[in-house]
């Protein structure tokens, strides 16, 4: 790039961090875990069709305190991105621009993602009746 | 027809307005292709997690048994190809923010749109496999 110095966008740092532009960073941020997310469960199916000692494997893998930890923040990636989303379509429809509206969804998409994240897991390990 | 302000400033022509496809003419396609993958993983994202929440503690027998049914084989692949297109075009929209080297860009646009094929197609094949052979 020839002798450019001018600020690239987009330039976070000389804004305050706002829970519009953290939820905002964070949709784009849960979005590229996902991917990974999405490789890790081609992995896993790939592991079943391989056969019983390749689907062993892969379940030990996730089945460690350290998979499992990746597979809990998989989980909030998921929920996080897929209540951000609706949100995004709502914009894309032009409703929920408002600013005490835009807080609002914000907050109820933070207590939704998380709460749906631990009711998940709590279901899957019995602790909580599946619906 | 009458020329506004508005026209009379614009170093678009009337052709282009028309087709209305803007300066990279892609016009709102991956724009489109995003929304529509997202609104397709809403109810496939749920019924995969819900399915998972089910299949914990299951083991190989019991998650051939569960992915060799016929619901569940469509579902799956469905959920892969939607995922893997939205990843696609999520990362896109990531690389070409972020990354200014025309050379860089250029090689991770090709990588992940390689990569997200291959890796659907691997799932997909898995979830055949799976169902088809046992």
């Amino acid at each position: 790039m020839p002798d450019n110095t001018r600020p690239l966008s987009p330039h976070l740092q000389v804004y305050r961090p706002q829970i519009t532009s953290i939820l905002s960073i964070a949709h784009r941020a849960t979005g590229v875990v996902l991917a990974f997310a999405a490789l890790l469960l081609a992995y896993w199916l790939a592991s079943a069709a391989y056969g019983p000692e390749a689907f062993a494997r892969a379940q030990a893998v996730m089945e460690s305190w350290f998979g499992r930890l990746i597979l809990f923040g998989f989980t909030f990636s998921l929920f996080y991105h897929m209540c951000n989303g609706i949100r995004h379509l709502g914009w894309d429809m032009l409703w929920g621009f408002e600013l005490p509206r835009l807080r609002i969804t914000g907050v109820i998409v933070v207590v939704a993602s998380v709460s749906l994240t631990v009711l998940s897991w709590l279901m899957a390990y019995g602790h909580v009746d599946k619906l | 027809m009458i020329n506004t302000p508005q026209q009379t400033r614009s170093l678009q022509s009337k052709l282009g307005r028309v087709r209305g496809l803007g300066s990279t003419r892609e016009g709102v396609h991956h724009w489109w292709a995003q929304r529509m993958s997202a609104v397709a993983l809403l109810p496939l994202s749920l019924w995969f997690i819900y399915s998972l929440i089910s299949l914990t503690g299951s083991d190989y027998d019991a998650f051939h048994a569960w992915a060799g049914e016929f619901g569940n084989a469509v579902f799956l692949m469905l959920f892969v190809v939607a995922m893997f297109h939205h990843a696609q075009l999520g990362l896109q929209v990531v690389i070409e923010d972020y990354v200014h080297s025309e050379v860089w860009k250029m090689g991770l646009l090709l990588f992940v749109k390689y990569g997200t094929v291959i890796f659907a197609a691997s799932a997909v094949f898995a979830v055949l496999k799976i169902s088809l052979a046992g």
